[in-house]
């Protein structure tokens, strides 16, 4: 019993967004295309324990849904060229090898991050669409009740239908100014499940759709950059709290509890990479997650990615990061310069993590009474507890 | 499908104005491929006139419905195969520099 739930789960995982993503090219009807791909995943956990697991899972699941949708349609009587096109649509065989064939996964990830959508609606539609999350558990997520979710997601299915968002991989310069778009929407999930209250499942449906992309994708550099930062990241998920769930840093986490495995995954991708903001942000990663000890950080190297990344992405938070490397690399005087520097212009004011890093930046200074006055005011500015605690702890150590 | 361009000023326009392409090659080109049906020039908001009929009275105002600071100043009617067809027309026209576009899909 439990082998063959075990099994539509392995197998619906994988077939999900293909037997979607290919029943919304024929029908155009996404509502369709997810109930079916739903109902063939019930049927299978009804019949799987009880006649076996088929040879071949995801085509006996591909097999079902489009069964549902001819049935559907023709309750329906729509035109006869979609059931035609449906006939012709049997179980997928391994990806065909011509080049010129688009994975219908890529043309659906593509519209779901369309930048007709709202930021937010493409994050959750990709979620409901690509990935097969439940509307309720997305509808936790961004704090909304499901039936607020689900008015979203049909609100961003009807735009795409009205507004003609194209169900297309876009070429050419087109690719070069959309992939980015979507490369943001993974990793807005990405940080969703990385977050102190986000869902840690969003993270790791960020690494599926990322490692789906890359495989889509191989030729592009930043699709896989961004799974490695994903990857790099991840590996300190089991470190990165103590017992009572407070925020551990980098020098205090169990180094032997980081996934190893996923680091070296992360690593093998760079030489792929290239050198785009998601890649340079996994290359500081590697440098982390490849430090046996804290104190054996190339800090040189972290400070050198983090001076091409500031000339990719000026914002004010690389500028802080940079500012906390060159402190590591250079000492706090060259650290709390470029801070200053991060902080012109009312930049990063009433943001704790600048004021945490300046208070850190301070401390190694020598001077205690003004990082305990920064570690306070960092404390009484953020927003979870578990990290204030940590604050106010640090502000108590210094002076001690 | 049909777009309706909604061409509208901005309180924001792009900083380097010389970068907007020219108005009369855009009219060209889209005339001669086709994806431009119709379109036109609006006189000034100030010579608007908004019509209402209520309880059977004809209402009339001088001017537009809305009182905003941004203006339609005119509309250019597309036909294109999808979205980002209509997108690539309505990035090429000046006043997506000069001012805004808002692209309406027709319903039929």
């Amino acid at each position: 019993m439990t082998d063959a739930a075990g099994a539509v789960a392995a197998a619906g995982a994988e077939a999900y967004p293909r037997i979607v993503a290919a029943l919304i090219r024929i029908t155009g009807d996404w509502t369709l295309a997810e109930d079916c791909a739903q109902e063939a995943l019930a049927a299978a956990l009804e019949r799987w324990p009880r006649d076996g697991v088929p040879a071949n899972p995801g085509g006996w699941l591909m097999t079902a849904a489009r069964n549902r949708a001819v049935d559907g349609l023709r309750r329906a009587t729509v035109e006869r060229r979609k059931l035609r096109e449906l006939a012709l649509l049997t179980e997928p065989e391994p990806a065909p090898p011509e080049g010129d064939v688009v994975d219908d996964r890529l043309r659906l990830i593509f519209t779901c991050c369309h930048p007709a959508l709202a930021l937010e609606a493409r994050v959750a539609l990709t979620l409901r669409t690509v990935a097969g999350v439940p509307t309720a558990h997305i509808a936790r997520a961004f704090l909304v009740s499901e039936s607020t979710m689900t008015r979203r997601l049909t609100r961003a299915k009807a735009k795409i239908a009205a507004a003609g968002v194209p169900y297309r991989v876009p070429t050419g310069s087109a690719l070069v100014e959309r992939l980015p778009g979507v490369l943001a929407v993974l990793y807005l999930l990405f940080t969703r499940g990385y977050d102190a209250d986000g869902e840690p499942a969003f993270a790791t449906e960020a690494i599926r759709l990322a490692r789906l992309l890359d495989t889509l994708m191989p030729e592009q550099p930043e699709v896989a950059g961004l799974l490695a930062l994903f990857l790099l990241h991840h590996s300190r998920r089991a470190a990165r709290r103590d017992a009572d769930g407070n925020p551990l840093t980098l020098e205090q986490q169990d180094r032997s509890r980081w996934d190893h495995a996923g680091v070296a995954e992360g690593v093998a991708l760079l030489d792929r990479a290239g050198h785009g903001p998601y890649a340079l942000q996994a290359r500081i990663a590697a440098c982390h997650a490849t430090a046996r000890t804290a104190a054996d950080t190339d800090w040189p190297a972290i400070a050198r990615w983090y001076d091409h990344l500031v000339g990719l992405r000026p914002t004010p938070v690389v500028r802080l990061n940079r500012a906390v490397a060159h402190g590591y690399a250079y000492g706090p005087a060259a650290g709390l310069a470029l801070l200053a520097e991060a902080r012109s212009g009312g930049a990063l004011d009433d943001y704790p993590p600048a004021l945490a890093a300046q208070a850190e930046l301070t401390a190694r200074h020598g001077d205690r009474d003004g990082a305990a006055a920064l570690f306070r005011a960092a404390g009484e500015a953020v927003g979870s507890e578990p990290e204030r605690r940590v604050l106010l702890r640090r502000a108590a150590e210094v002076t001690r | 499908m049909k777009y309706m361009m909604l061409v509208c000023t901005d309180t924001e326009p792009d900083r380097d104005p010389s970068a907007a392409p020219d108005i009369e090659k855009w009219v060209a080109e889209r005339d001669a491929n086709g994806q431009r049906v119709t379109g036109s020039r609006f006189a000034p908001p100030s010579a608007a006139t908004t019509v209402r009929v209520r309880d059977g009275e004809l209402l009339l105002t001088d001017g537009p419905f809305a009182e905003t600071k941004e203006v339609i100043v005119g509309f250019d009617l597309i036909e294109c195969a999808d979205l980002d067809e209509a997108v690539e027309v309505a990035r090429a026209h000046p006043m997506a520099y000069g001012g805004r576009i808002e692209l309406r899909p027709l319903v039929d």
